[in-house]
């Protein structure tokens, strides 16, 4: 399959719907159900739905690019979340709602919650689904919330993946408006990506750019069912760079990265947020070193090729 | 930006290579205790190296016709992956087999070609390179030493080379030196030569270094006469060459690797103690993590090799990133032991932990440094 007879009308749709008005709009309160719409008519939510029950049967590697799409265009609503979600319900049996679905896998803030019709929690094997009803966090403008009642640790690993693949997608977004900032903006005399120390930090940027992305593809690797291993080198990998990328963006930005009316925080705010969820980089180094430790003879080398 | 780079999987061929090139490497390390492993890429073993090469391990890349293997990166990747993770002494072979080889080859004339390549995969022609010279290491363009052309088509080469790596065991340097023009013209007038490096006027004299090794040397050429055919490649096109060459040298599992043999001995420590409180647990997972990240890097970037490509931007990238983590290893595990004071660590521990800690500097430095490396990233950004 040529992966561009799938991205590119993906990319058209989020283009064409997802404006920064858009986007800005619905964390504003505004009504989301038209955005959705636009992504259930594509048929994409379907993407990882098996072929035998209607969906395209897209494995989650093949996948991968759709939703580092979302995140590169910090699509405030969970079409991710979705897609993982139908697949799962799908092969559980169970019925599918038609609007968005949050997966629920802690006690903190739920990504998308706050405009999620559903929250997915249970297992893959046995998905659990109930209908959203999220407090807001409180904090400014934002689309995830807390959800109680619910016990989703089993889909922390799925999660964290999808997580990685949005923060790979951002941090490529950010790593894009920042060195065009550079490029534009012009301080004492000439453009400052001219400087050689700001040259430096955007180098250290693209680093942690495509190390996230190498991260999040080996979680993508592992599947719908991954590896703990796998979803750990990739939510590690994804969150240890987002705030990375995250802080030196800003830091080339100057004071117009954080204004509201720029776009960059759409996109550092989601980075952020995802880096909390399902798990921060700790949280997932303790579960990938307890593994490494269940057997010490093994040299590191070996571990990392079989993970 | 860099969606070159994506993941990719060694083939089975390559992968089936492990057991039998494993026991070679196990029966090579059996008696070198950590901190002698922990060398590595600095551990010179003449025997060991003409072993590889005698089993069919170097000149990997290599075309049949040449005595080489006719295989390509990947296989490379294998063999040095196993020959690092297990910290073998690889110095002897290291330089000829993964840069000078490739060189004679590609811009060699046949006879070179005929002449090196055979020898450099039975692990018999150790080469070093001389690059840097006093007031000049990354900036190669300023190099000052200088070979003028002689009337039988010969060379007179005079100057010197420094920091060159293992030159009092090699049998040849590939010395970047001056043909043509003054200092002022830069790159151009710079050509690569071979030199034997038993003739007459060529002094060598080992550098000690902080941990009491001697891998580097100073090299003073005092009218060296070297025959025609020294010159490889073209006059005057030495510095693209050089800097093709040095793709070579940052792509590699060479920039991950250095300090694993460290983390393999830090792990065992742990379970003998028995110690897997939450801090133990997470920082042995983030360096696992992070490694597993830059081997899937590192093979990425060979896959750019393995499809013809010339990898410069994407190499640089990851080899700022590999040794940023090399160099973070030994701090984070001397943080983690002298964190535990009542913790018993064994002298051959200690004595591991301090070589890497000592000559971690020289992670970044080696193949250009950390500021270089982000110069080429910004650039390959569009920024300069």
């Amino acid at each position: 399959m040529d992966m561009h007879e799938l991205i590119d009308p993906f990319a058209r749709l989020i283009e064409d719907v997802c404006t920064p008005a858009a986007i800005r709009a619905i964390e504003a309160g505004g009504d989301a159900a038209p955005m959705w719409q636009a992504f259930t008519d594509s048929g994409f939510l379907d993407a990882l739905v098996a072929e035998e029950a209607g969906g395209a049967g897209l494995s989650l590697a093949d996948a991968a690019p759709l939703i580092a799409l979302l995140g590169y265009h910090a699509v405030p609503l969970p079409v991710g979340d979705s897609m993982i979600a139908r697949a799962l319900l799908a092969a559980a049996g169970m019925d599918v709602p038609d609007g968005p679905i949050a997966i629920a896998t802690g006690h903190g803030p739920v990504p998308f919650a706050g405009v999620a019709g559903h929250i997915l929690a249970g297992s893959s094997e046995a998905p659990v689904l109930t209908v959203a009803g999220g407090e807001p966090t409180g904090v400014h403008h934002d689309i995830d919330a807390y959800v109680s009642g619910v016990d989703g640790r089993a889909l922390r690993p799925i999660a964290a993946i999808l997580r990685a693949l949005l923060m790979s997608g951002a941090t490529e977004r950010v790593m894009e408006m920042t060195v065009a900032y550079a490029n534009e903006r012009t301080q004492f005399g000439k453009p400052i990506g001219k400087q050689q120390a700001v040259q430096q930090q955007l180098s250290v940027l693209a680093e942690q750019a495509v190390a996230a992305r190498i991260a999040a593809a080996i979680g993508a690797r592992s599947g719908l069912s991954p590896r703990p291993a796998d979803a750990a080198i990739a939510k590690h990998g994804a969150s240890l760079a987002a705030a990375q990328v995250a802080a030196i963006a800003h830091a080339v930005h100057g004071a117009i990265g954080i204004s509201e009316e720029y776009d960059l925080q759409l996109l550092t705010r989601r980075l952020h947020g995802w880096r909390l969820a399902d798990g921060s980089e700790s949280y997932w180094a303790g579960v990938l070193g307890d593994l490494r430790l269940a057997d010490s003879t093994q040299s590191t080398a070996d571990f990392i090729r079989a993970a | 930006m860099f969606d070159t780079l994506s993941l990719s999987a060694l083939p089975p061929e390559d992968e089936a290579l492990r057991p039998a090139l494993r026991a070679l490497i196990a029966e090579a390390i059996a008696d070198l205790p950590v901190h002698r492993r922990a060398r590595s890429w600095q551990g010179f073993d003449a025997a060991f190296s003409r072993k590889l090469g005698q089993a069919g391990y170097l000149g990997l890349s290599l075309p049949k016709e040449y005595g080489g293997v006719g295989r390509g990166p990947f296989t490379r990747f294998v063999v040095v992956e196993e020959l690092l993770s297990a910290g073998a002494p690889v110095a002897g072979h290291w330089i000829a087999d993964r840069q000078s080889g490739p060189l004679i080859r590609h811009y060699g004339t046949e006879e070179q070609r005929q002449f090196y390549l055979p020898r450099i995969s039975r692990g018999e022609a150790l080469f070093c390179i001389g690059m840097s010279e006093p007031g000049s290491g990354s900036d190669l363009a300023s190099v000052r030493s200088r070979a003028d052309r002689q009337a039988d088509g010969g060379w007179l080469l005079n100057g010197q080379k420094i920091w060159t790596t293992n030159a009092m065991h090699s049998d040849y340097m590939i010395a970047l030196v001056r043909t043509s023009g003054t200092g002022a013209d830069r790159q151009s007038g710079l050509s690569q030569l071979i030199v034997d490096l038993k003739l007459p006027g060529i002094t060598i004299r080992p550098i000690i270094d902080l941990t009491g090794d001697a891998h580097f040397a100073e090299v003073f050429f005092d009218n060296v006469r070297l025959a025609p055919d020294a010159l490889i490649g073209e006059e005057g096109q030495g510095w693209k060459q050089v800097t093709a060459e040095l793709a070579f040298e940052r792509s590699g599992p060479e920039r991950i690797y250095s300090s694993v043999v460290l983390i393999d001995a830090w792990v065992r420590h742990l379970d003998a103690v028995g110690r897997k409180d939450s801090a133990t647990l997470r920082l042995v997972g983030s360096l696992t993590a992070q490694l597993a990240v830059l081997r899937e890097m590192s093979l990425a970037v060979t896959a750019r090799l393995v499809a013809g490509e010339s990898p410069v931007v994407e190499a640089s990238l990851m080899k700022d990133l590999g040794t940023g983590f090399e160099q973070a290893v030994p701090q984070l595990i001397g943080d983690d032991l002298a964190s535990h004071p009542d913790e018993a660590v064994d002298a051959e521990l200690y004595r591991t932990l301090l070589y890497v800690t000592h000559i971690a500097p020289s992670f970044s430095l080696r193949g250009g440094t950390r500021e270089i490396l982000r110069g080429i990233i910004a650039r390959g950004l569009g920024l300069r």
